[in-house]
């Protein structure tokens, strides 16, 4: 094997821990903390770095072996699109189920929040 | 009459360009297929896009997305430190209410989802009257710091770019 291929294995590999470390992280997080809201910042985290690193991996690996492949970019693009969507309805979800009980701390009270508008 | 047949000059420019990465080859077939569905899907849902969004500056958007980028790298190492290591009741989650100076849009748009994707912080929920933003932040000691650093960080350069 070339030493520019060695090279890039093991970047590959390095980066494909890196990747699996930030998505083990993200999942223990969403088992270990303990309300809501503070949930719902585990897979924040799993769907930038750790996907990301993944991915960089994969372009990595197909340029590599010649192929070459950008498909890669176009997941990244579409997951940074998406995330904070989905993020921000699963958070309007907790402040409707949360509304009133002591499952979510006090919502700061001096503005009215879309969610809870009567309008 | 140019502006009927090309309502939306940049969304032409990123169907091609995404489709292109779709096929994930380079050949003029995919390009010109690409352009067609450029021309043609913007057309078709012209009548759901009544106004142009605004582009901003791009290169400014480009450094902006870089900081983010990077952001995005640092945040994640401090807050994996934080769920690995932190007991659940050490941690300090907090709301915090970020005023906003933007008006566009746009502009709010890319900043909640900056906020969202920068680990340890997710924006919640914006106000009735659009002046503020919710959001939540995992472990903060002071939620007027994180207020003031997501202002200085991201407000700023986003008023620069859009207003």
């Amino acid at each position: 094997m070339s030493e520019l291929g060695l090279i890039l294995e093991i970047l590959i590999s390095a980066l494909l821990i890196c990747g699996a470390f930030f998505m083990l992280v993200g999942s223990i997080g969403l088992i270990k903390l303990d309300n809501c809201m503070s949930r719902l910042h585990a897979p924040t985290k799993a769907s930038t770095l750790g996907v990301g690193s993944l991915l960089l991996a994969s372009m990595i690996y197909s340029f590599m072996s010649g192929e070459g492949s950008v498909h890669e970019v176009l997941v990244m693009a579409f997951l940074f699109v998406t995330a904070p969507i989905s993020g921000n309805f699963i958070a309007k979800v907790n402040l409707h189920r949360g509304r009133g009980t002591d499952a979510l701390q006090p919502v700061p009270s001096d503005r009215v929040w879309g969610t809870y508008s009567e309008k | 009459m140019l502006s009927r047949l090309l309502p939306h000059p940049f969304l032409t420019a990123l169907l091609a360009i995404v489709w292109s990465l779709l096929v994930n080859e380079i050949k003029l077939g995919t390009i010109v297929f690409g352009l067609f569905l450029g021309l043609m899907i913007p057309i078709a849902t012209a009548a759901y896009w009544p106004n142009r969004p605004p582009v901003g500056r791009p290169v400014k958007l480009f450094l902006y997305m870089m900081i983010v980028v990077w952001d995005i790298l640092v945040a994640n190492v401090v807050v994996a430190m934080i769920v690995l290591f932190k007991r659940n009741k050490d941690m300090r989650p907090k709301w915090v209410v970020v005023p906003l100076e933007l008006r566009t849009p746009e502009a709010i748009t890319l900043l909640a989802g900056t906020i969202t994707l920068t680990p340890g912080t997710v924006s919640a929920d914006l106000s009735e009257d659009g002046k503020a933003l919710l959001v939540h932040a995992l472990d903060a000691e002071n939620a007027d710091d994180v207020c003031a650093d997501i202002k200085h960080r991201y407000e700023r350069r986003l008023k620069e770019i859009f207003e």
